[in-house]
């Protein structure tokens, strides 16, 4: 098996120490940092997603196989810095205010770094205002606002309405997602999309970037 | 209480308390434990209100009672107090009216290996709120809205240790997937009535979770599944955004035919969890009465 495959086969298996290993054997073989994270890492994460995405996997194996494939990138990021490797877009994450869940949001960074966005995650308890100023210094097409409680959704609508007052509408997009939210409540506070889980929520911020680029 | 359930009798829980907090006031954000404190008034009369309603056991204000939960608010300290306030207005409303059902949910944290605490910080947290809510004379013990088989069973193996002989309830929070029901962390209906029975539960079930409709299938899967009295806690459905409020879709009408189907399924403890209000524990308790 190739280094890069047995990377992605065993990041599947949430073995961080070997992938940290193989990687750092991928780097002095003299792979392009590029190649190792799109045909290693991030091979094996989307393998992972996709089961974990028709309910195959559960939680516990995707964060076993995120740090996986984080202690393979630790390795490679100073190297892709100096690649200056494309990312996909940014997106700004967080749990919004009142509301210190950060399982569901932490999930959804990690399949979108998983898909090659960059991620610039917020933490939790984060106020509208601080949404839409991390987006507009950062020049993120995608806010993605997580809730667990249904005492903190209706925060999300308030990022919304900021970005109406802000005259950010459709230049900065909105996906929302947790337990209690739903696409009908995307639909009433004018949210761009919902993700139903971490792996929709990779293919609505696909469509969003999609859209946004047109 | 397990005796009226070997006697074949249906016990009636109470609603929602998160939810009443918020309509009277609870901020996003804030502490609801801080509340046993701040506002044991409001307690008491929410508590007041399912006790007219026909409940047989009334909920205290502690699932987020674990010091592990109480430390983001800075409250860690305060486990043994806040804990042991909540049963106490509770048992000061019911005056052996009814039972006083001491709540215990989810601690927040992730176990290792997948997360970064210890299963032995996680129990030991546990064993301080179970001691406390024992000790202030709570006749049972509700663990909830797990979805971590491995924490409900720490929970469990703690209630053993601290309160001997205190019923104990287990419940678990499911999702409804094309592929059947599973937790977050995947455990299955059939695993979770296993692995709750093995650590000591009286009786198991699930609770919260996506209304009543999706509520029907998995306390029939428990059913199949174990030989305890089975549990079931609904929500009033998803909460939906009307006007910036938010509404739980299910009134006491829609909410109660489902609910009062439980019983023919035979389920034993039949109850509310996120939006449903005292209105949902009469409508219930006038169709199981009659």
């Amino acid at each position: 098996m190739s280094t890069l495959k047995e990377i992605a086969a065993c990041l599947e298996r949430g073995e961080d120490q070997r992938v940290h290993e193989l990687t750092a054997e991928a780097v002095a073989a003299g792979l392009a940092a590029t190649e190792i994270l799109d045909d290693g890492l991030l091979a094996g994460m989307a393998v992972v997603g996709e089961r974990f995405r028709k309910h195959e996997v559960f939680l516990p194996d995707v964060l076993l196989a995120a740090r996986a494939m984080y202690a393979g990138l630790d390795l490679l990021e100073p190297l892709l810095k100096a690649e200056q490797a494309p990312r996909r877009g940014k997106v700004v994450l967080g749990t919004v205010r009142g509301d210190q869940h950060d399982i569901g949001k932490n999930l959804v960074g990690i399949m979108l770094e998983g898909a090659g966005y960059e991620v610039i995650d917020l933490g939790i308890d984060v106020t509208p205002e601080a949404f839409v100023d991390a987006a507009e210094k950062e020049g993120a097409a995608v806010i993605g606002l997580s809730a667990l409680l249904t005492t903190t959704m209706g925060v999300m609508g308030e990022v919304t309405g900021l970005l109406r007052e802000r005259g950010l509408e459709g230049q900065v997009r909105t996906l929302i997602g947790g337990a209690p939210v739903t696409a009908d409540f995307a639909r009433q506070i004018g949210a761009d999309a919902f993700g139903y889980d971490a792996g929709d929520s990779v293919i609505q911020v696909q469509a969003l970037m999609e859209e946004t680029a047109c | 209480m397990l005796s009226r359930l070997a006697a074949g009798e249906t016990i009636l829980g109470d609603g929602g308390w998160g939810t009443m907090l918020m309509a009277h006031g609870l901020q996003p954000g804030e502490c609801p434990e801080m509340l046993n404190l701040e506002r044991p008034e409001l307690l008491a009369e929410i508590a007041e209100l399912y006790l007219e309603a026909g409940a047989d056991f009334i909920t205290t204000n502690t699932f987020g009672g674990s010091p592990l939960k109480l430390e983001h608010a800075g409250l860690a300290e305060r486990c043994a107090e806040l804990n042991r306030r909540g049963v106490e207005i509770v048992r000061q409303v019911v005056r052996g009216r009814a039972l006083v059902a001491a709540s215990v949910g989810p601690c927040g944290r992730l176990l290792k290996p997948y997360g970064d605490c210890d299963p032995e910080v996680v129990a030991a947290g546990f064993a301080r709120q179970i001691a406390a809510l024992a000790e202030a004379g709570a006749d049972l013990l509700v663990i909830e809205t797990m979805t971590d088989a491995t924490e409900a069973e720490l929970a469990l193996a703690t209630t053993k240790n601290e309160a001997p002989g205190l019923p104990v309830v287990a419940t678990m929070t499911f999702d409804a997937t094309p592929r059947g029901f599973f937790t977050i962390m995947g455990v299955t209906v059939k695993e979770a009535a296993g692995r709750l029975a093995d650590a000591g539960a009286d009786i198991v079930g699930s609770n919260c979770g996506h209304g009543i409709g999706p509520m029907i299938e998995i306390a029939r899967d428990f059913r199949a599944c174990t030989g305890l009295p089975v549990a079931i806690q609904a929500n009033a459905g998803l909460p939906e955004n009307r006007d910036g409020h938010l509404v739980w879709p299910e009134d006491p009408e829609t909410w109660v035919d489902g609910a009062a189907g439980l019983r023919d399924l035979g389920v034993g403890l039949i109850g509310g969890c996120c939006g449903t209000t005292p209105g949902h524990i009469r409508a219930l308790r006038r169709r199981l009465d009659t």
